[in-house]
């Protein structure tokens, strides 16, 4: 048997094969907006538009416009840097609803779950004078404190669920909610409103007004000008982590037990109640973490008055997870290409008269795509048995 | 009193409708998550509609003349196109549920998605700015029903009742109240209603009985897009002046949680709407509501922090939720693919 073709026909290449597929076809649908959109409007134009289609097709290696006014090409570590920036939180939030499915719960918590984070670890790392602490134990018991927030903000819809038989979407969605009003609670009776810089209201410090940051560890040495951070490498490394929790270890069996089939790990002498609640808690500090991670960059500030709006990080979580198929692995890589989008979107708006909420729709069609993506794998797998001809 | 009950309203209503929107979808066996995504369409139709109306110089004499009862008729107009929008959005969902058996969350996460971005998109494009407002004039002067729409003069008094329920109102209001009942009665007293009800519950009986699963769970999914289309654009209406921005605050996730709490019976979902409704009116204007009209602000002088106030709705619905969910309980079938050869 060719080895190559069996690589091929596996189950899981066949998933990577979907994901690309649906991939290809969401930046398709994106460029045809753009056209449609485009020979609507007489202020585009024929040059507007393929700009847009490039930008929308391969934005992250635009560099700007030239003084004639031509796209220009090639590396920019900028936008790459920040990419990887933002992709931070994205993987975690993205971790933090893989997590939830794989156990058969859908966590759209996440947001909630993400402000608790924000909330623990601003205090931890401003309150905490860096004068007689090392930044580096504020740091970690910031990073630590966010996701253990997380993880007890988590635990109630788990609970909930689990003991009193309250929909884990509806408990997630008023806890969201609880909490985006607890946030702005505790903020407003704070000390933490930045009140230095007078032309900014609403805002609270960042991290670096108490000389917390995340190390750099050399990363702004490969992307100058950037926003990039070692929390990129501690979100890649907690991905791992969950990869092997989820893959090699009893909590992982039972975890992923319990989402295939809960009354039937029961029978198997699996505490099922016991499951439900602790797969809510990790994804609750994951989610968590990725706020903690982003604010303790250091590189932007919180707008504390969100009672009236989820933040958008714990949200996106969901397409990441669902564009990786729930694999921890995974995770990183569509984080990271949602990231991608994020930035091509910044390029369109400041380079041409189309703005950033088309990659928004690439995104929605790619996880549209996604729901189906069992009948995309079946479709790949008949087209592939045809050709070759012997998997029978 | 009036306060109260016209704040309370304003909440309620686009709730009530659209977590009837929600029953007719999962009672024919489809979850419908994109509730929320369905209501911002219908927002930006029937805003975006009644923008067209104006720019094409329709109903512009009317305004003019102060002719208030056919700018009723462009208000009912954009709510049934913000509904048709609504019921044509909706059939991706139903695309994707019942003919390629889809996961039910996924597609609606999905369109979940598309909506904000899609709208967003349109209306940077079509307005210059995130906001897509009326041509001319707003909400409150083209549509609101006040004393001068009947002929009276403004400071006519007329009881209770009449200031109340017919003095600065939307005609939408009522007419959504009159749509939730008939097709409450429609769902629980005709032969459509019970098939319909049936394909949630046990799809594989109905299928042996001859009704068409697949037709019934399209006809649940679109009733509920139009009806979410329609709440939207009700929400955008009466809640934030005819605008639309991509957003509707959640309501759609909130209409969701109502009809869990109502159980999926479109009496409890009324009272469920009422009740979480009047504690966002609690929140909205605890400051200036006189419960027993002497004049003093009874829960502004309490002394409790604003934001406890609003984060009421949300708690409540936890608490009497753990009270009641033991007797929840869901369509037997909803979220699973109807697949005829399955026993």
């Amino acid at each position: 048997m060719n080895k190559g073709k069996t690589l091929l026909n596996s189950d899981s290449s066949r998933k990577v094969f979907a994901s690309l597929l649906s991939i290809l076809i969401g930046l398709a649908v994106g460029a045809l907006v753009a056209v449609i959109v485009g020979l609507s409007k007489e202020n585009i134009g024929i040059k507007g538009i393929w700009d847009g289609i490039r930008l929308i097709l391969l934005g992250i290696f635009s560099t700007g416009r030239d003084t004639v006014g031509n796209l220009t090409w090639g590396f920019n570590p900028t936008s790459w840097g920040n990419m990887l920036f933002r992709a931070t939180p994205l993987i975690m939030t993205g971790l933090s609803v893989a997590v939830a499915f794989k156990t058969g719960l859908f966590n759209i918590g996440a947001p909630g779950q993400y402000l608790m984070g924000t909330l623990a670890t601003l205090f931890i790392a401003l309150e905490i004078p860096s004068e007689t602490v090392s930044p580096a134990i504020i740091w970690l018991l910031a990073f630590l404190g966010g996701m253990l927030a997380g993880a007890v903000w988590g635990a109630i819809p788990g609970l909930l669920k689990a003991f009193l038989n309250i929909n884990e979407v509806l408990a997630c969605i008023m806890t969201n909610w609880v909490a985006a009003n607890m946030v702005t609670w505790l903020f407003d009776i704070s000390n933490l409103k930045n009140v230095t810089e007078g032309t900014k209201t609403g805002y609270i410090y960042k991290t670096t007004f108490n000389n917390v940051a995340t190390s750099k560890m050399g990363l702004d040495k490969l992307f100058p000008e950037s926003q990039v951070n070692g929390g990129i490498l501690v979100a890649i490394a907690i991905a791992v982590l969950v990869y092997i929790i989820m893959n090699k270890t009893t909590l992982g069996y039972q975890l992923k037990a319990c989402g295939a089939n809960r009354f039937a790990a029961r029978y198997a002498g699996i505490k099922d109640k016991r499951n439900i609640v602790l797969s809510m808690a990790m994804a609750g500090a994951l989610a968590a973490g990725g706020a903690s991670l982003y604010w303790l960059s250091g590189n932007t500030e919180f707008y504390w008055i969100t009672y009236q709006a989820l933040p958008a990080a714990g949200f996106n979580g969901i397409p990441v997870a669902l564009l990786a198929l729930n694999h921890p692995v995974a995770v990183v890589f569509s984080g990271i290409f949602m990231a991608m989008l994020n930035i091509v979107g910044q390029q369109l708006t400041t380079l041409t008269a189309y703005n950033e909420y088309i990659t928004d729709v690439v995104i929605a069609v790619i996880v549209y795509l996604s729901a189906f993506s069992l009948v995309i794998q079946m479709w790949l797998g008949r087209k592939k048995s045809k050709k070759g001809g012997n998997d029978k | 009193m009036t306060f109260v009950v016209q704040q309370t309203l304003l909440f309620a209503i686009p709730l009530m409708i659209v977590a009837l929107a929600g029953v007719f979808a999962e009672r024919s066996g489809i979850i419908n998550l994109a509730l929320e995504g369905i209501m911002i369409m219908g927002a930006f139709v029937g805003v975006y509609f009644v923008r067209l109306m104006q720019e094409y110089d329709v109903f512009l004499d009317a305004a003019r003349l102060g002719n208030y009862w056919t700018l009723q008729g462009l208000e009912l107009l954009a709510m049934l196109v913000a509904a048709v929008f609504g019921a044509i959005f909706s059939l991706l969902l139903s695309f994707a549920a019942v003919n390629l058996k889809a996961d039910q969350t996924i597609g609606g996460t999905a369109l979940n998605l598309l909506a904000p971005a899609l709208v967003l998109f349109l209306v940077r494009i079509l307005a210059n700015q995130n906001t897509l407002q009326m041509q001319v004039g707003d909400a409150a002067s083209w549509f609101m029903i006040k004393k001068s729409t009947f002929g009276v003069d403004k400071n006519a008094q007329w009881g209770f009742l009449g200031e109340t329920f017919l003095n600065k109102v939307y005609l939408a209001t009522y007419i959504c109240i009159l749509v939730f009942a008939a097709l409450s009665v429609i769902l629980y007293f005709t032969k459509f209603g019970l098939r319909l009800r049936a394909c949630g519950e046990n799809p594989q009986a109905a299928d042996s009985l001859g009704i068409n699963v697949y037709k019934m769970r399209y006809a649940g999914t679109t009733i509920s897009g139009a009806l979410a289309g329609m709440g939207g654009f009700v929400y955008a209406l009466t809640a934030t002046n005819c605008t639309a921005n991509g957003d509707v605050a959640g309501f759609g996730f909130l209409a969701l949680a109502v009809m869990i709490f109502g159980n999926w019976k479109p009496l409890n979902i009324a009272l469920g709407a009422l009740l979480f409704g009047l504690f966002k009116c609690i929140a909205a204007g605890y400051g200036s509501i006189d419960i027993n009209g002497d004049g003093r602000f009874l829960l502004a002088e309490i002394g409790i922090s604003s934001h406890l106030y609003r984060m009421l709705p949300y708690l409540i619905t936890l608490v009497v939720l753990s009270f009641t969910s033991k007797k929840s309980r869901a369509p037997k079938a909803e979220g699973i693919p109807y697949d005829k050869g399955s026993r």
